[in-house]
């Protein structure tokens, strides 16, 4: 019996398991998985910013002085958001993809 | 060096994680296992032992959390049986894949059904292919002292796999033997503090670890593939290592147990009993019983089962005419797990011994010494009607 060794010379260069470092994007933008969208209706928003904390993406973005605003490229359109919302204020709407002919 | 303590193989198993520094604990109870976790609750709350004992709900858990705290940097331990070990399985991938040095008690118990608490191998060998290495142990002393070795290969930067301990319930748990305990001081210098490849505990340059990597090797990428072969390497790199720690354990505290084999008595040995954990003790016994009445014996522990030492049984495969393979575990269908592995090694070789393989002590069914020598005389016997090949069959069965 012989257990061949193959040339692992790459190995000095990669770490001994996968790492990877966070950043926006790194699976493409996954905001085209979603099929429903979820809208904010600014004038019963409270700015309570419950849906920024929720919303299992960060695909919210929270101020104090502006309110949540919902970053479309990557929200999945999961809907946590709209469980979440304390005063009714996000709506969903049917996402809509216009196909070229 | 050291003192003496009159200790069960689960009292030494605790004071080895406690020799060997370890820093986070996380485990389940289970027979025959608990009393290792108990105790090493107690030294803990004792103020013996400085770590961070972790109560957890199961054992997948434990090994959950044991991966936490390697990843994190910490020494790890935990130590289960049979059904906890079985509970353990997908974390086993996990931390072997995430190349994390934790070491983990096994203390070997039959699966069931049938109900049953007494020692076999199956627990254990069912984890075979999950990338940890593994260790059997033949008495307490040995416990202590491998717990203590299976760190320093399992750190080492060139291998970084998991590793087992395994000793049988009962004959060793629950059986008292003195053992010679190291301390933490006269540790440290053969086991210096854990260095973790990277520092997961930097909270401004955070990393995700395990995360997912496709099947292809792109351009600089390399894929899933290489990843795993990385493992392979790490094992097969982890005899040396093995090897150097049994070494530098013999010159530094003057006790040795074998490397990846235990050779004894088989330099002109015609016949030689290969076995694992206590079973290794007694054929040891058998041997020299055998060895008075003029037989050429000899014995061949298997303490480390991966990575699989199948160099040492081509060499002895080379000089003796029968190896007689005696498993204690069974592969439903086939032959005895280890037994198997030793046919694969000495495939191709020009005169290969017979394998005479036994599947004994299922279920912690009692193996007396004269079993074994009966064994013996078996594979004369098979030698003097010029036998040949591998032949398994089970022993000590009622009407045998």
């Amino acid at each position: 019996m012989k257990i061949v060794v193959k040339n692992y010379e790459w190995m000095k260069e990669i770490p001994p398991t996968p790492l990877s470092r966070p950043g926006p994007g790194s699976m493409g933008m996954t905001g085209r998985w979603r099929a429903e969208r979820p809208v904010i209706n600014y004038e019963k928003c409270k700015k309570c910013g419950m849906c920024w904390t929720y919303c299992p993406e960060n695909a919210i973005v929270f101020s104090k002085d502006e309110g949540p605003r919902i970053n479309y490229n990557y929200c999945k359109g999961c809907l946590v958001c709209v469980e979440e919302c304390p005063y009714d204020a996000i709506k969903v709407e049917r996402e809509v993809v216009e196909w070229e002919k | 060096m050291g003192e003496v303590m009159i200790l069960t193989g689960n009292y030494s198993a605790a004071y080895a994680a406690k020799a060997a520094r370890v820093q986070v604990v996380a485990a389940y109870p289970i027979t025959p296992q608990t009393s290792i976790v108990e105790k090493i609750a107690e030294l803990i709350e004792r103020g013996e032992m400085k770590c961070e004992y972790v109560r957890v709900e199961s054992e997948h858990s434990a090994m959950a959390a044991c991966i936490g705290a390697s990843a994190a940097g910490a020494r790890a331990f935990t130590a289960t049986s049979a059904h906890g070990l079985a509970y353990m399985h997908e974390m086993l991938h996990w931390a072997a894949g995430a190349r994390l040095p934790i070491v983990m008690a096994v203390i070997n118990r039959a699966m069931g059904p049938p109900w049953n608490i007494w020692p076999d191998h199956i627990d254990s060998l069912s984890q075979r292919d999950t990338g940890w290495i593994q260790f059997y142990v033949e008495s307490n002393q040995e416990f202590f002292d491998t717990i203590i070795q299976a760190y320093r290969v399992a750190e080492d930067p060139e291998v970084r796999m998991p590793a087992m301990v395994c000793g049988d319930g009962f004959l060793l748990s629950h059986t008292y033997q003195p053992v010679h305990v190291l301390s933490e001081k006269e540790v440290e210098e053969y086991l210096p503090p854990y260095e973790p490849p990277f520092d997961i505990s930097d909270v401004d340059n955070p990393v995700t670890h395990g995360n997912i990597v496709l099947a292809e090797a792109v351009g600089t990428q390399v894929g899933y593939m290489e990843y795993r072969y990385l493992m392979q390497v790490g094992m097969l790199k982890a005899k040396d290592k093995i090897k150097k720690a049994a070494d530098d354990f013999k010159r530094m505290f003057g006790r040795y147990h074998g490397a990846l084999v235990e050779e004894y008595r088989t330099n002109d040995a015609e016949v030689v009993m290969v076995s694992m954990g206590t079973l290794a003790a007694q054929a040891k016994y058998v041997v020299d019983m055998l060895r008075e009445q003029g037989y050429q014996v000899g014995s061949v522990k298997l303490r480390v089962y991966r990575p699989f030492p199948y160099e040492d049984f081509i060499r002895i495969g080379r000089r003796v005419k029968v190896l007689v393979v005696v498993d204690r575990n069974a592969s439903y269908g086939y032959c005895g797990i280890s037994a198997a592995d030793i046919a694969a090694a000495l495939y191709g070789e020009k005169n290969p011994p017979l394998i005479m393989n036994f599947i004994v002590g299922i279920g912690g069914r009692d193996v007396t010494p004269d079993m074994q020598a009966e064994l013996f005389m078996r594979a004369f016997k098979a030698l003097e009607e010029e036998k040949e090949g591998f032949i398994c069959e089970w022993v000590g069965l009622k009407g045998d």
